[in-house]
């Protein structure tokens, strides 16, 4: 069972606290959006063994939504962030990139 | 024959006896003694039959890797199957049965399976019931089933009681030997928060046992001296019976208690299941002896030499009068000084090295032991007792046999495996240590935490330090580095004691002894005693091509059984490495699982049971339904009224009853439960839109709209009525189930998409009670309780209103979910009740009933209205159920707006929703498939439509349904084929309109 940061409320708290969310910072497409385009946002998840930037609601806590870098192998967290974001903050990725030079950020 | 001695046994106070039963049969132990050494004591040899063959089977350990001595325990609810002998602690009164026999013991009938062992090998039950296929279902499977299994199940429910304890620690210590108690010491003297467990009653592990030397006093002072120190120290907590099961991510530890079984009727809960945070983790959880794998090494009276020597010395046991004693190292020697210094006779020891010497073999010589160097056991004689052994060369086949010796016990010793369970559990990687053939942590890839250090730390014959001097130093190195890693100050911590250990020779791996057995011998070697795989089993797996351990194991059973391998595992790799000629640590181990031994399901389960199970949600109205007999009926969390039978009358009696006072005079419904989401902000408007495929932003304050919220797939979701309270906020409901959802669902795409629109959502669900007031004298029966102008003008359909009825603040809603003259009505929860009663009272002039939530759905599907979770399964969009209208063309977006566009939901061929009459008039079965000509690929009857909803209609007096059919509204009248319950007749149901009753809704709009 993780144990995760809310950076809202700043608990640090059993994952039991808290609800997963899948894949962040997804793009979502307008309706106009050709078929492809649809199915990446609504199907094609890559599955990493690695850094993941994932969603989690704090929602036995706070209520408030934040994302996770994770990485799925050695379940280290390199940092947790609010939701309201489009990408993971510099400092985030910087940490990350210390530990795993090779890991680029989703575009 | 085992015995008890006249002297001697560390753990046992001769002077308190204790009467036990097994089988049946009375016998005596002492305090102290666990079931096990009390069997052997009373001279039991033979204490179960194996679980396939049905071979006679006797105690080989001493602990918990014990495969074979598991036992029924206790009586009626508290009666337990497959419990350990050696790890039950006596007491009076214990009663004990052996297992996986019948008649009994002594003479079973499920043993004639050995006669017909050869046809039994691994993969028999694959390779012999596939065919015929029918003959799996009607003959294969019961038999099966009837002969499968070990203990038998209670059959009622558990008297006792368990709970959980959640704790925090810095370091938790699992392992009350020597390496845990040095570890626990150093760091509670450099002032960490110290958990120390053991799952044992005793501190100290094999030390004593083994009569090692500390700091120049015995083993056994030493432990208590430093179990002593820790007990005053406040910062450690300490436990015996405890065992750790299991270790999990970033530190989460859990650990099984037991309280109450060695001193049953005490008062407090059986177990405690303790769930655990700890910085790091010190698994100093020793090491398991390996069997040799020679012909007959199952036959009772073949035992681990360590556990040989652990009877011996703690209970005073000895486990024959001749022991042979057979190994592959010298820590087997201690057994034989031990039994020889005890007065057993040790005829021979069997040494499987061409030249042994070494201290320990030097000391056996010096007593006058023989030592048959360079020599295997050929064959254990004797089937429900040894009764001796033959000898021959371990190299190559073995050759003629040299030699037979007349013994009624066998110590075996084939090496040492650390316990690399907990470090494992966690993701903990292995390195193969070919000197002392077995795997043991490797330092470099340990389980890591949310910060990426490794929070496990081994230490100990855990970590492959076997000898006492070495398990110290290793202990001490495993505390100090676990000091540093959290910061701890290790300036003053006290140097590690010292242990005197003699020095030992190599070991030589043996994994089968000859080293070339020819297939009789090996067909007659255990590996796995409990589920009865042999040499030959594994052998054969390779030969059919398993070379994955992982598949070898689920083929031939190796190591599946309750002991999870803790005897077979490194001794089945070698045998399946040797055969597919690999190097074992390229072939690997299975995974270790959690948990270490079995958990009980109390434990598990704590107090969450019965009414603590899940909370259970009652409206403000509750009382007052309960009062009046309801039966109630679960959904979500809360529950509600299905119907309020009378006495002596049935459930569907007063559904009809119910149904039909509403509609023709008043009924009443709890709607308490319906979701209300109270959605406002300036940006409001424009999210509501993004959120149902209906216009919200377009209705007027005052007015009340119903709408559908689909998923991004276009799915319908869930669906209520919404009601704009001003220009900036809404009051959204949702379905009783759903109200927790959409709120999550709300704030998802506020807090994650639309973060900069100036939204707030509340949950007032529980805030309001709400009570419908519905049927014809609906109107009547509030204009006598007084406050408001709810005539037709003032508060026409689907508008609503605020103001007072019957002197309490209320919100009224005019919508209809039953298609009659309908007033919802919100009021704060706490006046819920009073106003419930006030209307009750009033409506008595109206004929008013209280109505649950069965005539609710019959009276909703008579005007064809869908309920989500009936019409909707995931996989239905809103035009499926003819809700178009619903459904904005005017938006540029909404949530689902995408998915719905997609080529097969636009599709003509899909199934849609229509209205279904049996010809007959019956009712058809929920669910029940429209059936057409012709079969599928699987043989399967093709369909083309299904039942969502089915009743009886009161109000039309025949069955009604609804479903959903392949181009249905475009072939109302037809007529379509419906599969009965239970290979009845097909039932022929005409496709007609979804709206049965009152379909210009004239009823309503009065």
């Amino acid at each position: 069972m993780l144990l995760l940061t809310c950076p809202h409320c700043h608990v640090t708290a059993e994952e039991t606290e808290f609800a997963p969310g899948g894949q962040a910072h997804l793009k979502r497409p307008q309706p106009e959006a050709g078929d492809d385009a649809f199915e990446s946002y609504m199907f094609t998840r890559p599955n990493p063994m690695g850094v993941h930037l994932e969603r989690w609601r704090h929602a036995y806590g706070c209520g408030k939504w934040l994302i996770a870098a994770r990485c799925t192998v050695t379940l280290e967290v390199f940092g947790t962030y609010p939701a309201q974001t489009a990408a993971p903050p510099a400092e985030i990725v910087k940490k990350i990139k210390k530990k795993r030079p090779e890991w680029e950020a989703p575009a | 024959m085992s015995h008890r001695l006249p002297g001697g046994g560390r753990l046992i106070d001769r002077g308190r006896s204790c009467n036990f039963t097994f089988d049946g049969h009375v016998l005596q132990g002492y305090v102290g003694d666990t079931l096990a050494s009390a069997l052997l004591g009373a001279g039991r040899v033979m204490v179960g039959r194996s679980f396939k063959y049905h071979r006679p089977r006797g105690i080989i350990a001493s602990g918990a890797e014990e495969p074979n001595a598991l036992v029924n325990l206790g009586e009626g609810p508290r009666h337990e199957p497959d419990q350990r002998a050696t790890t039950t602690e006596l007491f009076e009164g214990l009663a004990a049965r052996s297992q996986n026999v019948w008649p009994s013991l002594s003479f079973d009938i499920g043993a004639v399976n050995g006669l017909f062992a050869r046809f039994l090998t691994a993969g028999f039950y694959y390779k012999m019931f596939i065919h015929p296929r029918a003959f799996w279902k009607h003959l294969y499977e019961p038999v099966i089933r009837q002969s499968a299994g070990l203990g038998r199940a209670p059959r009622e429910a558990d008297p006792d009681r368990y709970e959980l304890l959640y704790a925090f620690a810095d370091v938790a210590v699992i392992g009350g030997g020597i390496a845990g108690l040095q570890a626990a010491r150093q760091a509670a003297e450099a002032g960490l928060r110290v958990l120390l467990f053991e799952q044992t009653p005793h501190w100290g592990g094999r030390a004593p046992v083994d009569g090692a030397q500390i700091d120049g006093q015995p083993a056994g002072e030493w432990v208590n001296s430093t179990v002593e120190w820790l007990e005053k120290q406040e910062n450690v907590t300490m436990r015996t019976r405890c065992m750790g099961a299991g270790v999990y991510d970033h530190g989460y530890l859990l650990a099984q208690e037991r309280l109450s079984d060695h001193q049953p009727g005490a008062e407090g809960p059986r177990h405690r299941l303790w769930r655990i945070r700890a910085r790091r983790i010190l698994t100093a959880t020793g090491a398991i002896e390996r069997p040799l794998s020679f012909a007959g090494n199952d036959v009772p009276g073949v035992m681990l030499a360590s556990a040989m020597r652990d009877y011996l010395v703690n209970w005073a046991v000895a486990p024959g009068r001749r022991v042979v004693i057979v190994t592959n190292n010298d820590d087997a020697y201690r057994t034989a000084i031990a039994l020889h210094e005890a007065g057993i006779e040790v005829p021979a020891i069997v040494d499987a090295r061409a030249e042994v010497r070494g201290a320990l073999p030097d000391r056996a010589r010096a007593l006058g032991l023989t030592i048959r160097e360079g020599m295997a056991i050929d064959k254990v004689q004797g089937r429900a007792q040894v009764r001796g052994v033959t000898l021959c060369r371990h190299a190559g086949a073995g050759g003629a046999v040299a030699a037979r010796i007349e013994c009624d016990a066998v110590a075996m010793s084939g090496g040492w495996s650390p316990v690399v369970h907990l470090w494992s559990h966690c993701g903990g990687k292995l390195t193969w240590d070919a000197a002392q053939a077995h795997f043991r942590p490797d330092p470099a890839r340990g389980p890591t935490d949310h910060d990426g250090a490794v929070f496990v730390q081994a230490a100990g014959a855990a970590n492959g330090a076997l000898a006492a001097d070495a398990v110290l130093r290793d202990a001490d190195t495993a505390a100090r580095r676990v000091l540093a890693d959290l910061d701890a100050d290790a300036g003053q911590l006290p140097a590690a004691p010292q242990a005197d250990s003699a020095p030992e020779a190599p070991l030589l791996p043996v994994w089968m002894m000859p080293e070339e057995a020819g297939y009789a011998h090996r067909s007659k070697m255990w590996l796995d005693f409990q589920n009865d795989v042999k040499v030959s089993d594994v052998q054969l797996a390779a030969r059919e091509g398993y070379r994955s351990v992982e598949h070898t194991k689920r083929y031939t059973t190796l190591g599946m059984a309750t002991d999870q391998g803790k005897l077979s595992n490194i001794n089945g790799l070698g045998v399946l490495s040797q055969e597919l000629g690999e190097n074992i640590p390229d072939v690997g181990t299975t995974t270790f699982r959690p948990p270490y031994t079995p958990l009980t399901f109390g434990a598990i389960t704590g107090e969450a049971k019965g009414a603590l199970f899940q909370p259970l949600r009652r409206t403000p109205i509750d009382a007052w339904h309960e009062a009046r007999g309801a039966s109630w009926e679960p959904v979500g969390q809360w529950r509600r009224p299905y119907a309020y039978p009378r006495a002596g009358e049935s459930r569907a009696s007063a559904v009809t009853r119910e149904v039909n006072n509403t509609r023709q005079h008043l009924g009443l419904l709890d709607a308490s439960t319906l979701g209300k989401l109270l959605v406002s902000g300036p940006d409001a408007p424009r999210f509501l839109d993004m959120l149902y495929t209906g216009m919200m932003s377009s209705l007027k304050p005052g007015r009340c709209r119903y709408g559908l919220m689909c998923n991004e797939n276009g799915f319908l979701m869930d669906d209520g009525v919404v009601a704009r309270l001003d220009a900036q906020s809404f009051l959204c409901h949702t379905t009783s189930g759903g109200a927790e959802h959409i709120h999550g669902w709300m704030e998802d795409w506020l807090q994650c998409e639309w973060w900069d629109w100036k939204v707030h959502v509340i949950n007032q669900t529980e805030q309001f009670a709400q009570i419908a007031v519905v049927g014809p004298n609906a109107r009547k029966v509030l204009e006598k309780l007084g406050g408001m102008d709810l005539s037709a003008e003032a508060l026409p359909f689907m508008g609503w209103a605020e103001g007072r009825l019957g002197g309490v603040d209320v919100r009224v809603y005019r919508i209809s979910f039953s298609g009659e003259l309908s007033y919802e009505i919100a009021v704060p929860a706490g006046q819920g009740l009073a106003l419930w009663e006030a209307i009750f009272e009033a409506g008595q002039a109206f004929d008013v009933l209280p109505y649950g939530t069965e005539a609710l759905h019959v009276m909703r599907a008579e005007k064809g209205f869908i309920m989500i979770g009936d019409e909707t399964d995931g996989t239905v969009i809103p035009q499926d159920l003819g809700l178009d209208w619903a459904i904005s063309k005017k938006k540029a977006d909404f949530l689902g707006k995408r998915g719905m566009m997609r080529s097969h939901l636009q599709s003509p061929e899909r199934w849609k929703l229509v209205g279904l009459e049996t010809l007959d008039g019956s009712v058809l079965p929920h669910a029940a498939l429209a059936v057409r000509p012709g079969q599928n690929t699987n043989g399967q009857r093709l369909t083309e439509g299904r039942v969502t909803s089915s009743y009886h209609s009161p109000t039309l007096g025949r069955g009604i349904a609804l479903g959903l059919v392949h181009r249905g509204p475009e072939r109302i009248g037809e007529v379509l084929n419906f599969a009965g319950d239970k290979g009845q007749e097909e039932i022929r149901a005409r496709i007609v309109s979804p709206v049965f009753f009152d379909p210009e809704g004239e009823r309503q709009n009065v």
